[in-house]
């Protein structure tokens, strides 16, 4: 990946992307973007399915090349996909090990478990792990190497609504222990809305609006404020006449 | 509490019927413990299958001593099982069996050794790199159409008539189906997994090592299986011409004198090692796979 540090780095830390172009032969997906994620700080790129922020997501990871523009991330960076991507034939320790080196690497798998509740797991297969507790490994896989930047695909798409309510609060958890940025997309205004620090909504390949979120724990889960930012992003979303 | 009774037909949305209605199928689970196992029942789940896999071999060897001993099969075209078992303890008596064995179990020993090594150095390249795909998959395709037994008169004029183009033969029999399978199961590992562990930092070795080997173990059991088999089919071919001792050796030598019971002692002992070869791999699987969620077939 010698090509991928071919400047000098813009900032230090976060991530960014300017002018940032993905096409899929004729298909323009991604149309000249900007987009920056400071230290510490959660994004949640919010739009509807196929706009494109799967394929920025990935641009991010470095799993695709873009078409045109720059990319700058951390050397450190994670992603956690929307299925859990589990290796089935390694027990949930070893999947947490996967990327990890050193004698302590089993030890520090163990502390991550236990932070997103799955101690005394350690020696389960994944498939006698629910789909709650399977993406909850993924996490620790994840968070495991002290990533600077995070990535999150649609994470707990697949999950029941009570199952993702409680992955909300561990994420808003993990993130007082691990400093990193994160990128979260999804197409979920509650989702957004729980977490974010800050909502882009994507449409038409760019950012569209973008909403900073300044609300305590208790005024996200309701209030008058809550609903106008919610108003405000349907409304981004163009669905503000369907309500 | 009272019984409230609603008249069937009024379109009351909070009436229940009390039975289902006629053509609606219900089903109701109860936890298996729940319901009483009558002694009866629980003989006829023991007895239904105690043979496993060997029950149509068993119901067979049984069917043919019964159409033996009433002289449906003559002795000369089938002997029955017994007789057969009675020869084969009479050429082990004669030290005529012992040897033979021993020399064809070295022969499949050290060619399926051979073949399987082959096929899963040349697998794993092949399976992992596009040069190793480029440098086997041709010829291994022209391999897999030779018969075994189309190539033994060139292996006896190549290698000569002594225990190398016997082994060989085993040999090219294990070799072709570990590699065909070995390759086809590493391609075939979940390419979202390949790139979860790229983003996670794994290296080339961990993703050998835990991504792509443990997830082509399914696949390299198939191609064990079909290399044990193989490599019998290809010890029965190598002995069947210009040996002069092994099983093969033993069963060419008996058709001269037309001792049919020792062909069938022959036949046999070739048999028994195809169901040993599998049993190993079905043990192997058992162990080795223990993280897949398969179909169990009730």
């Amino acid at each position: 990946m010698s090509e991928a540090v071919a400047e000098q780095p813009a900032q230090q830390a976060g991530a960014l992307v300017t002018q940032v172009v993905r096409r899929f032969g004729e298909r323009v997906v991604i149309d000249h973007l900007d987009l920056t994620v400071e230290d510490e700080e959660l994004v949640v790129l919010l739009g509807p399915s196929g706009c494109g922020k799967s394929t920025l997501l990935r641009v991010f990871a470095g799993l695709d090349r873009p078409d045109g523009g720059k990319v700058e991330v951390p050397a450190k960076r994670a992603i956690v996909f929307q299925a859990d991507r589990l290796l089935p034939w390694q027990r949930v320790l070893r999947n947490v090990t996967l990327g990890l080196h050193g004698p302590d690497a089993g030890q520090r798998a163990r502390k991550v478990l236990a932070e997103v509740g799955l101690a005394g797991r350690e020696r389960a297969w994944p498939k006698e792990l629910s789909g709650g507790e399977a993406q909850r490994v993924s996490l620790a896989r994840a968070l495991v190497a002290e990533p600077e930047l995070v990535l999150l695909d649609e994470p707990f798409a697949a999950l029941d609504a009570i199952t993702r309510l409680r992955m909300h609060d561990l994420v808003r958890g993990l993130r007082s222990k691990h400093h990193a940025a994160m990128l979260l997309v999804t197409h979920d205004i509650d989702e957004a809305i729980a977490l974010a620090d800050r909502i882009d909504v994507m449409s038409r390949g760019r950012i569209g609006t973008s909403r900073r979120v300044e609300l305590s724990a208790e005024n996200r889960d309701a209030g008058i404020a809550r609903e106008k930012l919610r108003a405000a992003l349907l409304s981004d979303l163009g669905l503000a006449n369907l309500h | 509490m009272s019984e409230i009774t609603v008249p069937l037909g009024t379109a009351d949305p909070l009436a229940v019927p009390k039975t289902a209605a006629p053509g609606h199928a219900r089903e109701v689970f109860v936890a298996r413990d729940a319901r009483r196992v009558s002694a009866v029942t629980k003989w006829r789940k023991r007895l239904s299958w105690p043979l496993g896999i060997y029950t149509t071999p068993v119901a067979i060897l049984i069917l043919w001593e019964i159409l033996a001993d009433v002289h449906v099969l003559g002795p000369t075209v089938a002997p029955a099982p017994s007789v057969i078992v009675r020869a084969a303890v009479d050429l082990w008596n004669q030290g005529v069996l012992g040897p033979d064995l021993g020399v064809s179990l070295r022969r499949a020993a050290l060619g399926f050794a051979l073949g399987v090594s082959v096929g899963v150095v040349t697998g794993t390249f092949g399976g992992l790199a596009r040069a190793g795909e480029n440098l086997f998959n041709g010829i291994v395709a022209v391999f897999n159409t030779i018969p075994i037994l189309a190539l033994l008169p060139l292996f006896i004029v190549w290698f000569g008539i002594g225990e190398l183009p016997k082994i060989l033969i085993v040999a090219f029999g294990a070799f072709v189906p570990m590699y065909l399978n070995l390759f086809a199961a590493i391609r075939g590992v979940d390419q979202r997994l390949v790139e979860m562990a790229r983003v996670n930092n794994a290296g080339p070795v961990r993703l050998i090592t835990r991504v792509l080997m443990p997830g082509a173990l399914p696949g390299f059991l198939t191609g064990l299986r079909f290399s044990l088999a193989y490599s019998i089919l290809g010890l029965v071919a190598a002995e069947s011409i210009n040996a002069d001792q092994g099983i093969g050796f033993m069963i060419s030598q008996a058709e001269d004198y037309l001792q049919t019971n020792t062909v069938f002692v022959g036949l046999v002992i070739y048999s028994i090692l195809g169901l040993i070869a599998d049993q190993i791999v079905r043990l192997l699987s058992l162990i080795l796979l223990r993280w897949r969620p398969s179909y169990e077939a009730k």
